[in-house]
């Protein structure tokens, strides 16, 4: 079943521009140009994109430390994040929070997040303040297979189906969990059948496939948002980059990520459905692929040109109001 | 107006119905809030109203969409309630025990206390936690522990430790209008106390202590429970002709340093009394404060009264040697003023 022609453009454009902000990202870094570690999400466009097609500022999603992708998906700037992630004042948290930490609550973005399983149980909150709050609004949690072994997992899940918030877990299932393989950190073959035992469905999806994340992830939301309570959704995907920029992958088959790459890309995969059934063609692609490596370019000079932060800033928004004691 | 007396359960209770009542977006979360909530069905409801009836009456007055039950999930819902605090509620939630920390500090230490500064100041988590605090119950080493200053030394996070009816009411009414997360923390033997408490709704605003024992020898500086420990220390040495002026410091974060170092200015020594342990503590906290800011003004060595280095004991008899006492303060006080 085909989207709108606009739909599908903007579906291609997030994950492009996710991609190609990934691969710059991997760039500056490796070159010594951006602070601090990195974890890219490059390989798991089709779960972002599919999922925050569905959703708008009023639906709020809940990241992890692999977290651009979603904050991208959201609609987060693209200038405000890169210049965040390189530690500088017009920085989308003013250089406060860094790759783990990107956010825009304004837009539902309630931030990527250093602790594995540490953003599961703040989507469940935004859930229920959309419940009480009457605002008709959803919320995601995305994470990834590593934290579906984490406590705040299943009290999260257990809660939301307790509760019937309108929240949606998406476990992004890439088949690590930092360097430890699914199959041995985990006795299930598929992670969704955790939705079992806490009385919601679960779904297998394929994360490489827009389509298929769109459809299941239109369907979980709806029921979402028609008070039918929450969904587990397990998208199988990949990531081409390891754990961290700089992470040697000696954990990994040399051709493993190659294979993905050829058979399994998202972007590819997307191309050549839409190509084929006849919905798009390859000069639309190319326009949008044109347009994303200028804003991502952009993005980039915005960054560098941007200045650091004032010293001065160190103590602003530890609290909203605090009382300072007396000078000594 | 008559004086009106009420227990400090009844004055948080009595806290929660006029925050709820003025402000739609404040819900209550935690064990057995509603009691029975789920239960309406069968004519079962309010039956306990938090494990010590705190939050009796909310669910018939507010019903179950703003007095939620949930499961035995601290981690779960202390994380939903921060998640809920960043989106647009007020949540009050009650940790039954401070001692149940050890299954759901994550939220707090890595969420709540730090959204705000980690996004640059783009959210407010206006979250309060309530929570059972001290020994005195015969509960034993898991259902004890003062773990206030554990809170204290988290930036992010407000903590309060009332220490009588009047200021467990203002405290929490300015607590849940605080746009920041506060721990506010019950000592749990203060509960069926009783004192003097306005029926209208007041605030006792944070960052303040307040001297409830006027003395201008020896400055005595507690907290929670420990306030009335003090208190009966100053009535034996007051017998001596000792008069020490008393400190309610119960905001510790944020910390009243003006009025704890103004009574330091009159009395020029201190004793420092706190029922947790005394390593890394808010007693050896607030000592080096007085050294550190307030080393001009001391006349004496600061001394600190403080539980041991220990588990909280179950054995009545332990139990009592377990607590601070009267006695070890007037003792302190004696130490203070030797010169």
């Amino acid at each position: 079943m085909s989207l709108p022609r606009a739909r599908l453009l903007d579906g291609y454009r997030t994950m492009r521009t996710i991609r190609a902000f990934e691969q710059t990202l991997n760039e500056l870094s490796l070159a010594g140009r951006v602070p601090g570690f990195l974890h890219l999400c490059a390989g798991e466009e089709a779960v972002a994109a599919g999922v925050c097609a569905h959703l708008g500022p009023a639906d709020a999603v809940a990241s992890t430390h692999r977290g651009h992708g979603h904050a991208i998906a959201k609609g987060v700037d693209l200038d405000a994040m890169m210049a965040e992630l390189f530690g500088r004042r017009d920085g989308i948290c003013h250089g406060k929070g860094g790759s783990m930490h990107v956010a825009d609550t304004e837009k539902g973005m309630l931030g990527a997040n250093g602790i594995v399983g540490g953003g599961i149980p703040l989507a469940v909150g935004a859930a229920l303040s959309a419940k009480v709050l009457r605002t008709g609004g959803v919320a995601v949690a995305f994470f990834g297979d590593g934290a579906a072994n984490q406590g705040l997992f299943h009290e999260s899940l257990n809660l939301a189906a307790v509760l019937a918030l309108p929240v949606v877990f998406v476990l992004e299932n890439n088949g690590y969990g930092e360097a430890t393989p699914v199959e041995y950190h985990a006795r299930v073959r598929d992670l969704a059948v955790r939705a079992a035992g806490y009385g919601m469905p679960g779904a297998v999806v394929d994360g490489m496939d827009f389509f298929a994340v769109h459809a299941a992830a239109g369907e979980a939301i709806l029921r979402a948002r028609r008070g039918e309570g929450p969904t587990l959704l397990e998208c199988k995907t990949y990531r081409y980059f390891g754990h961290y920029v700089g992470d040697p992958l000696t954990y990994r088959p040399k051709d493993e990520a190659e294979r993905m790459r050829a058979e399994r890309d998202p972007l590819d995969l997307f191309e050549r459905r839409v190509v084929a059934e006849g919905w798009l063609a390859t000069g639309d692609l190319r326009r949008v692929d044109d347009e994303v490596a200028a804003a991502v370019a952009a993005a980039v000079r915005h960054a560098e040109a941007s200045p650091p932060p004032d010293p001065a800033d160190l103590m602003r928004d530890v609290y909203v109001d605090y009382p300072r004691p007396p000078e000594s | 107006m008559a004086e009106r007396t009420l227990t400090f359960v009844q004055a948080i209770n009595e806290a929660l119905h006029q925050a709820m009542e003025r402000d739609p977006t404040v819900v209550v979360i935690g064990e057995d809030v509603a009691g029975g909530g789920g239960r309406a069905a069968q004519g079962i409801e309010d039956a306990w109203g938090g494990i010590m009836g705190a939050t009796r009456g909310l669910i018939g007055r507010f019903g179950a969409a703003r007095v939620i039950d949930t499961p035995i999930s601290e981690a779960g819902f202390i994380g939903m309630a921060v998640g809920a605090a960043a989106t647009g509620l007020r949540p009050v939630a009650e940790l039954m025990f401070m001692d149940f920390l050890g299954v759901c500090l994550d939220p707090l230490l890595n969420q709540a206390a730090k959204l705000r500064y980690m996004f640059g100041g783009k959210a407010r988590v206006p979250l309060v936690v309530r929570t059972l605090i001290g020994a005195g119950l015969r509960s034993a080493a898991q259902h004890s522990q003062s773990l206030h200053a554990f809170t204290t030394a988290i930036p992010g996070l407000k903590t309060v430790v009332p220490s009588n009816p009047h200021d467990a009411k203002g405290l929490l009414l300015a607590a849940i209008a605080d746009d920041d997360p506060v721990v506010f923390c019950e000592p749990k033997t203060l509960y069926f106390t009783t004192g003097e408490v306005p029926a209208e709704p007041y605030t006792v605003p944070l960052g303040t202590a307040a001297v409830v024992r006027p003395g201008g020898a020896v400055t005595i500086w507690a907290v929670g429970r420990m306030v009335a420990v003090a208190l009966a220390a100053a009535e034996t040495l007051a017998a001596e002709g000792v008069e020490a002026e008393v400190v309610d410091v119960r905001s510790l974060s944020p910390l009243d340093e003006a009025t704890l170092l103004a009574s330091l200015a009159r009395t020029g020594h201190l004793v420092v009394v706190d029922e947790a342990p005394p390593r890394c503590g808010l007693a050896a906290d607030l000592a080096a404060l007085a050294v550190d800011r307030g080393f001009d003004l001391l006349r004496g060595p600061v001394k600190r009264v403080t539980a041991p280095h220990a588990p909280v004991p179950f054995s009545p008899v332990l139990e009592d040697a377990y607590v601070p006492s009267p006695a070890q303060v007037v003792a302190a006080a004696h130490a203070a003023l030797e010169t």
